[in-house]
């Protein structure tokens, strides 16, 4: 007599048993609509992320440079169709999703509705705010959603030009004139610290972490990541002769770790909640070309149609 | 970087106009489209826009090195790109063309892709080997370029009443800028004597069939006004030229001499 | 309406099997083609492409893992491993 095994605990030791959970899987309800918010969360920040640096691609200031950032943004736009794609094998559709964006409903990376009001910013985007992502992402190419996994490890490894892309530009601009080293020490002023709010809240107020950690759909605390970031970033930013806008910046011994200051959690939960310097603007760009898309869609769809219908007749 | 052969001083200085007619098409078509990165009507066309706009920048990187290196003045694809000013430009007026809504952008995408790709294949036929090679690698481009251009032109001209309407006012607004594509001036007789560039005549009439076809095939009507805009390869522009190189130019402009 | 989702399927280089990639919204196969195309070839990750309609793909049920691939384990016979043959015996 076979018995039917308690889809739960057959779940629970798949997870411990680092196999991978697939699209037709039974699932915990709270397990999926935790990986629904999180990638399309994470599909959105690629999206809106696009728009701050999209603003300097009619300004980047070489044909070399304007094909990189071409190519970099146009890359933010196939992340995000992954990880859509990932989501939708969920039972949620793309445009649900976008319409929670839209009404404000689903979130995004804060890290956008700050401006780019510099060439210096796309040095820093790449460098800084690629690097946190890289941080995050690398962790998540084993999380235990298949298709999400999966699409990371495409993202991944596609990511690795944008950081290092960043990098140069900061590099050729500290090298540069004293115009231009002050427009590379500005940027990293203006986004050192929201950078490290990208992480997210302190572990002690991060509600759903323990339980994305049990079920592996997260690997590292927010915590964890923040500290990998400072140690990662503070050479990197010494070798530029640049200076981290940190007085509380410095290295500990015993901790065998850089010590840094409190951050402005204020802020971030401000930002959060809508209030950011750019949450409007970014919000109602990306309302705007959904909308006048519309009847592109829509066309596209009526000859398809008639197509198949003269096809058949 | 290229093995440049030497001309009389007549074709060369033709041949470096020339040059710079294609980059500079090439490169404000690419900044134009590149303008919808993030904002297209839905996600894969947003990446299918970015592809044709690096295609065609990196198209005008390779037509600037060899107009430089023609020139022999010591100047780079940048000093090119980024120093010229509008009545220095070569590009056709209908690139410069604002990108309006998708089915202007399609519209003057799919009227310069078809001139693009049988320019293009019969460039691959010059007597000089660096510009066949560069159109020869372009065209594979252009190629796909076309064919996405043709499908959208079709899909709108035959979707709904609205596409419909829109695709056609594009076309109607954008035909007086089809004409100056293939008639040519002296720097086109020069370098046809020569044997380097095609009969711009006979690309004309490849354009008219293709152009026809696609508009047929899409429900649109032809326009029947015939008179035409021209001035973009002398470098007399409409207003919108001046505007995109304050934007693309600014950097370069506000500091000069850095490298970035 | 939303356009419908296609799976694709790319073979990176000749000679090898086509590989589950991704999926993407298309009006028809044409258009999925093309996105797939622009998608997921950028760095010339393939020479050729399928594309298939989402809907049309049918999977086996996770709830009849055990009852459809299990009997395969103890069929060891199945595999060259299984055969004693001396090791001065070469080429079989």
């Amino acid at each position: 007599m076979m018995q039917t095994p308690d889809p739960q605990l057959l779940f629970d030791l798949k997870v411990a048993e680092e196999q991978r959970i697939e699209p037709k899987d039974w699932m915990p309800e709270p397990y999926r609509r935790t990986l629904i918010r999180q990638i399309s969360q994470h599909a959105h920040s690629e999206i809106v992320g696009m728009l701050p640096e999209g603003n300097w691609i009619t300004r980047a200031p070489s044909l070399r440079r304007k094909a990189v950032l071409l190519a970099k943004v146009q890359d933010e736009a196939g992340h995000g169709l992954y990880l859509y794609s990932a989501a939708e094998t969920l039972g949620v559709s793309r445009e649900q999703m976008i319409a929670d964006l839209h009404s404000g409903k689903a979130k995004y990376s804060s890290i956008f509705n700050y401006p780019t009001l510099s060439w210096a910013d796309m040095g820093a985007i790449g460098w800084l705010v690629d690097g946190a992502a890289i941080m995050n992402q690398v962790p998540l190419c084993r999380t235990s959603y298949g298709p999400y996994a999966r699409a990371m490890v495409r993202i991944c490894k596609e990511e690795s030009f944008h950081q290092r892309q960043g990098y140069e530009i900061m590099m050729t601009l500290a090298k540069g004139s004293q115009e231009q080293k002050a427009m590379a020490q500005d940027a990293l002023n203006r986004w050192w610290w929201p950078v490290l709010m990208m992480f997210g809240p302190k572990d002690d107020e991060s509600p759903n972490t323990a339980q994305s950690m049990q079920w592996k759909i997260k690997r590292f605390s927010n915590d964890e990541l923040r500290q990998k970031f400072v140690d990662a970033t503070v050479p990197q930013a010494e070798y530029l002769d640049l200076t981290i806008p940190d007085p509380d910046l410095k290295w500990n011994e015993a901790r065998g770790h850089y010590d840094f200051g409190a951050i402005n959690w204020e802020e971030f939960w401000e930002v959060v909640k809508g209030n950011g310097p750019c949450n409007r603007q970014r919000l109602e760009a990306r309302q705007k070309a959904h909308a006048e898309g519309e009847w592109v869609r829509e066309a596209a769809m009526a000859y398809a149609k008639k197509r198949v219908m003269s096809y058949e007749l | 970087m290229f093995d440049t052969k030497t001309y009389s001083s007549e074709v060369n200085q033709a041949l470096c106009d020339y040059l710079l007619r294609l980059a500079d098409s090439s490169l404000i078509l690419g900044h134009r489209l590149s303008e919808w990165c993030g904002h297209g009507p839905i996600l894969e066309q947003d990446i299918a826009m970015s592809n044709l706009a690096l295609d065609l920048i990196g198209q005008a990187r390779n037509w600037y090195q060899l107009a430089a290196q023609q020139a022999g003045l010591g100047q780079t694809e940048d000093d090119l790109a980024y120093l010229r000013d509008a009545p220095q430009y070569r590009n056709v007026l209908l690139v410069e063309q604002p990108n309006g809504d998708f089915g202007q952008t399609v519209m003057r995408q799919f009227l310069f892709d078809a001139y693009h790709y049988y320019l293009l294949q019969k460039l691959g036929q010059s007597a000089d080997e660096n510009i066949a090679a560069i159109a020869q690698k372009s065209l594979k481009e252009v190629t796909y370029h076309l064919k996405w251009s043709s499908e959208w032109v079709i899909r709108l001209g035959d979707g709904t009443e609205e596409s419909q309407r829109r695709i056609q006012t594009a076309l109607n607004n954008l035909w007086e800028f089809t004409g100056e594509l293939s008639k040519p001036d002296q720097t086109d007789e020069i370098l046809h004597a020569a044997g380097l560039v095609p009969d711009l005549r006979k690309i004309q009439a490849d354009w008219q069939n293709r152009v026809l076809s696609v508009l047929t095939e899409a429900t649109l009507q032809i326009p029947t006004r015939t008179w035409m805009q021209k001035g973009g390869k002398e470098g007399i522009h409409t207003e919108h030229l001046g505007y995109i190189l304050a934007e693309m130019q600014f950097l370069q402009r506000a500091y000069p001499d850095c490298e970035w | 309406m939303e356009w419908p989702l296609w799976e694709v399927f790319i073979r990176s280089k000749q000679g090898l099997d086509h590989k589950h990639v991704g999926s993407l919204h298309a009006v028809d196969a044409q258009m999925a083609m093309e996105n797939a195309r622009d998608v997921y070839t950028r760095r010339r990750e393939g020479v050729s492409i399928w594309v298939v309609e989402s809907k049309y793909i049918h999977a086996s049920n996770p709830d009849e893992q055990e009852s459809f691939f299990d009997p395969a384990d103890d069929k060891a016979y199945r595999h060259p491993t299984f055969y004693e043959v001396p090791d001065s015996i070469t080429h079989i």
